[in-house]
């Protein structure tokens, strides 16, 4: 495969680019569904290809095939050249990238148990047996489950000397119970909606989940739902499950710090960003008690976010977000970091395979846990009258991320520390800024979750990627509750 | 670009790699472009070249799908051993049909039938939708047409950002029953935003035929509306007649149309389960589903290969029915909301097997209003309301009540006694789509319009009262 990157490499260069890299790209995935005690989806796919991305004429150029043929890859090669002299047609200045030691590095993921070594039958035998509890249930119209496993292996080879081979696994498992009486449907999920739980480890985030243990909870709270009163509108403490909390993260913290929205390059589809850069180091983000980081490093653990060198070359790093409430860092680039004064890239290029252009994505984005120790319990026993709310149900936030709406599955009611009773449809919205303000609690290590996002959209043409949210169970003083109801 | 005779080519050597009782092969890909700008400038460029070969096999009702983008020997056994071997362990599907062969494909006993219950559903030819002006786009083209676009932005002191993309693909499927259907098409796809110190205007328009495209109209209006919108004011949340345009009507009605589905009624997950003909929304509108219509795009096939029929979706606010592949419709026909899932039939919209959601309509036409009225007349008949260029991160509240959540985006403003009067800021709705669709006072002539929250329909812009505004953002 180096040979083959060479090759296009070398046509880049003879060819005046003044700067190339070349990625091959060799994904397998396997998709497996049940609904309703049957299969619903088995599927095998595998993808290879080769992009080429350059510099000529101080513009991006970048070109993509499956062809891995000698003339197949330098004409993809000689396209990307031509692609950038086109966009130089139209420029305002050259590209600058920021300086990077050029490595040769191998890295693979950590894993124990290959989760493609696992037999379909297995699969499917427990995937099954969850549908089989779930359906147990008196009241439980429609029951899915999904079972995921993603490699992607990488070569990465640049003009500057870099040659960094890649294998990144991931796996992700959920299901989802769904009752529908009168004229209302409710539902509940596990680990969380949306397919559960993401990591990059193998099939052991299987094992882990105790998938099966949990089934029976799960139904049996989608009915008793339909029992529940509407949850109430007005302005109450609210503590967010750590699931919920990490989807909070990633819409009102890892989209807004994303540089290239800050700087008007998503400004067409994704949006821009509140956090102009005159808010660096001056905004108080939230309240003292919040600190987030963008870490891509292995040690921070096994999130969808982790790697070892992003696809530009730059190495995983851990970047302070928000410091004591402070807003801190942002994410960057090798093209974007000089726009914050920095001399390096913060290492957060990826693209979804090999046929799409690497662009600025969240990482890792977590929210440490609290420095003292609380339990989930003792954050509820410390709860005068407030709404605990779980499992994300519908999200929504502006283009510039200010206004968010957020819908859960379930929601208690909390009085005099403890949950009095459950209710339906809970919902919360607010202003970023004001609602990080209004954190007051975070529960500490013990109670802290790395969870995984596989379906974060962005960029035209729209790629999808993984990101991975940490976040411990959290209390928010006086927050809005319950306006996705308000007036209809 | 993979030929027809190409494919057909790849399948009779699936076909020989396979010991299966029946085989399905789906291609897909092509090339496509686009050229990205933002702050004035092309800040990305991008070109790929793809194609995909999607193997089904059958043994015992066991079926299972394996997929590919490497066409050689090797890789076309390993697919099939893939798909093979999955299959072989699942466990027998008593709803799987046999594939269909060519004369069920064409729809012909469908057609019967619903001419029998008195409910005629006519075929018309799918128009061309391969444009060779389309494929013939180059990086040097889009750039002249950006070039233009950025010259309007500077022209008024604001910077510009968006996309210009071309594409030409193929979807084919062949099947060992004798199938054989192959789609070709082009698209053209131009989408600007413009933006002020505090204020932004918007366009987006896509055609199978570039020429049916003028992006430096678009980029003339969407910095009128980012000036025109420039020093929002706040208006308080409320309800609000609402003008929507085309985009933002389409992106908000397309959370409706995963429900029209025979599946989603068997599952009790659509808002439409118990109610098959009933009345939901006003008399005024009338939605089908037809793949034929010359506004439309996409090939005349489902993911079996079934003939896409035109389908009436909504007549006069009552829902007539919903779309079923295949094997639904056979599921359907056992159930015991049989009597009211409205007609029962195949109608082509299925998408590849297997998969767990069945079918839905993707061709949404909405009938044309008797009385049909410009933007400007909805305007001038508005004595407070506010017009919406585009919505924005919509996502279903309650899946019954069909209420959504969203913002308003790049150009909402004030109108006031038949004006525009000021850029507002940015509302969050939560409305109910089976309250405002019944709730809409006018309607435009229906146009092809896309947006980024659901697919491109035909779709008039909108009038509609009582519009649930439940909070403001701070732009």
């Amino acid at each position: 495969m180096k040979q083959v990157a060479n090759w296009a490499l070398d046509v880049a260069t003879m060819r005046g680019a003044s700067y190339s890299d070349a990625r091959i790209v060799s994904q397998r995935s396997r998709a497996l569904t049940t609904k309703n005690g049957k299969v619903g989806s088995a599927s095998d796919a595998e993808s290879v290809g080769m992009s080429v991305r350059v510099i000529a004429d101080g513009a991006w150029g970048f070109a993509a095939s499956e062809d891995l043929s000698r003339p197949g890859v330098e004409a993809t090669a000689a396209r990307a050249v031509e692609i950038a002299r086109a966009s130089a047609l139209v420029k305002l200045q050259d590209i600058r990238l920021a300086p990077e030691k050029s490595v040769t590095a191998e890295w693979t993921t950590p894993y124990a148990i290959d989760p493609f070594a696992i037999s379909v039958e297995e699969n499917i035998a427990l995937l099954l047996k969850i549908d089989s509890e779930l359906c147990a249930v008196a009241g439980i119209t429609l029951a899915e489950t999904n079972l995921n496993f993603n490699r992607e292996e990488q070569w990465f080879l640049s003009s500057e000397g870099s040659d960094i081979h890649q294998t990144k696994y991931s796996a992700g498992a959920g299901y989802t119970a769904y009752a529908f009486a009168g004229n209302e449907i409710q539902k509940r999920s596990y680990p969380n909606s949306y397919g559960g739980q993401w990591q990059s480890k193998g099939y052991e985030l299987i094992e882990e989940l105790k998938l099966v243990e949990n089934a029976r909870r799960i139904a049996e709270e989608a009915v008793a739902l339909h029992r529940a009163e509407q949850c109430p509108e007005g302005t109450f403490d609210l503590i967010l499950d750590s699931s919920q909390l990490g989807l909070q993260i990633h819409e009102s913290i890892g989209h807004p710090i994303e540089l290239d929205r800050v700087l008007g390059m998503e400004a067409n589809f994704a949006g821009t960003s509140f956090l102009t850069l005159d808010k660096l180091r001056t905004l108080r983000y939230g309240s003292e008690m919040v600190n987030v980081v963008a870490d891509a490093r292995q040690e921070h653990g096994p999130g969808l976010g982790t790697f070892a060198y992003d696809d530009e070359g730059v190495p995983a790093q851990c970047t302070p977000i928000i410091t004591r409430g402070l807003f801190t860092g942002y994410l960057s680039s090798r093209e974007t970091a000089h726009t914050i004064g920095e001399n390096r890239s913060g290492g957060t290029l990826r693209a979804e395979g090999w046929n799409r252009l690497p662009m600025i994505r969240m990482t890792n984005i977590s929210l440490l846990p609290g420095e003292k120790p609380l339990s989930r319990e003792q954050l509820i026993a410390s709860t005068d009258h407030g709404i605990l709310m779980q499992t994300n149900r519908s999200w929504s936030i502006d283009d510039r991320r200010y206004n968010f709406q957020f819908g859960c599955e379930i929601g208690w009611e909390i009085k005099h520390g403890k949950p009095v009773r459950m209710v339906k449809n809970p919902s919360y919205s607010g202003i970023t800024t004001e609602f990080w303000n209004a954190l007051d609690a975070i529960c500490s290590r013990e109670e802290w979750t790395l969870w995984g996002t596989p379906n974060c959209g962005k960029g035209q043409p729209q790629q999808v990627m993984g990101t991975g949210h940490g976040a411990a169970p959290s209390r928010f003083r006086q927050i809005k509750v319950g306006s996705a109801y308000k007036g209809s | 670009m993979l030929s027809r005779e190409q494919a057909a080519t790849i399948f009779d050597r699936i076909k020989k790699l396979s010991s299966s009782d029946e085989v399905e092969v789906l291609f897909s890909g092509g090339k496509f472009a686009l050229t990205r700008f933002a702050n004035n400038t092309i800040h990305q460029n991008v070109e790929e070249e793809n194609h995909i070969v999607s193997v089904r096999t059958v043994f015992g009702g066991r079926t299972a799908r394996a997929t590919t983008n490497k066409f050689d020997d090797d890789s076309l056994r390993r697919v099939v051993e893939s798909s093979e071997a999955l299959a072989k362990v699942q466990h027998p599907d008593p709803d799987l049909l046999p594939m269909p062969d060519s004369r069920e494909a064409a729809g012909e006993s469908h057609l019967r039938s619903d001419q029998a219950s008195g409910s005629p559903i006519p075929t018309r030819a799918v128009p061309t939708r391969y444009f060779e002006q389309t494929a013939a786009i180059t990086p040097q083209i889009r750039a002249a047409s950006v070039k233009k676009i950025v010259k309007v932005a500077q022209g008024n002191k604001i910077t510009t950002a968006g996309i210009f993309s071309s594409s030409e693909s193929v979807e084919g499927i062949f099947n060992s029953r004798g199938l054989s259907e192959w789609h070709s098409q082009t698209l053209a796809e131009v989408s600007i935003t413009m933006l002020g110190a505090d204020s932004s205007g918007w366009q987006k328009a896509n055609s199978p035929d570039v020429t049916n495209l003028d992006p430096l109209r678009m980029a003339e209006v969407a910095a009128k509306k980012a000036l025109a919108s420039a020093h929002p004011a706040e208006v308080p949340p409320g309800k609000y007649t609402v003008i929507l345009e085309p985009s933002a009507a389409l992106d908000i009605v397309g959370f409706m149309f995963w429900d029209y589905s025979g599946m989603s009624i068997l599952d009790q997950r659509s808002f439409l389960t118990g109610r098959i003909g009933s009345k939901l929304f006003g008399e005024n509108i009338t939605i089908w589903d037809d793949v034929t219509h010359p506004l439309q795009a996409g090939s005349p096939f489902d993911g079996e290969g079934m003939r896409r029929l035109r389908v009436p979706l909504v007549e006069n606010g009552v829902i007539k029915r919903v779309v079923y592949a295949r094997a639904t419709a056979e599921r359907m026909k056992r159930s015991e909301q049989k009597d009211k899932a409205g007609p029962i039939e195949p109608t082509g919209h299925g998408f590849p097997l297997p998969n767990e959601t069945g079918e839905m309509p993707l061709n949404i036409v909405f009938a044309a209003p008797q009385n049909p009225q410009s933007l400007a007349q909805m305007i001038a008949s508005t004595e407070r309301g506010v017009l919406i260029t585009r919505l924005w991160y919509i996502r279903e509240v309650d899946p019954y009540e069909k209420i959504v959540t969203g913002m308003t985006r790049d150009g909402t403003f004030l109108v006031e006694n038949g004006k525009i009067k000021q850029g507002v800021r940015n509302f969050r709705f939560n409305e109910s789509l089976i309250h405002m669709l019944s709730n809409v006072e006018s309607m435009s002539v229906p146009l092809r319009a896309c947006g980024e929250e659901s697919f491109d329909m035909v779709v008039p812009a909108m009038k509609i009262r009582d519009f649930n505004f439940t909070e403001v953002t701070k732009f």
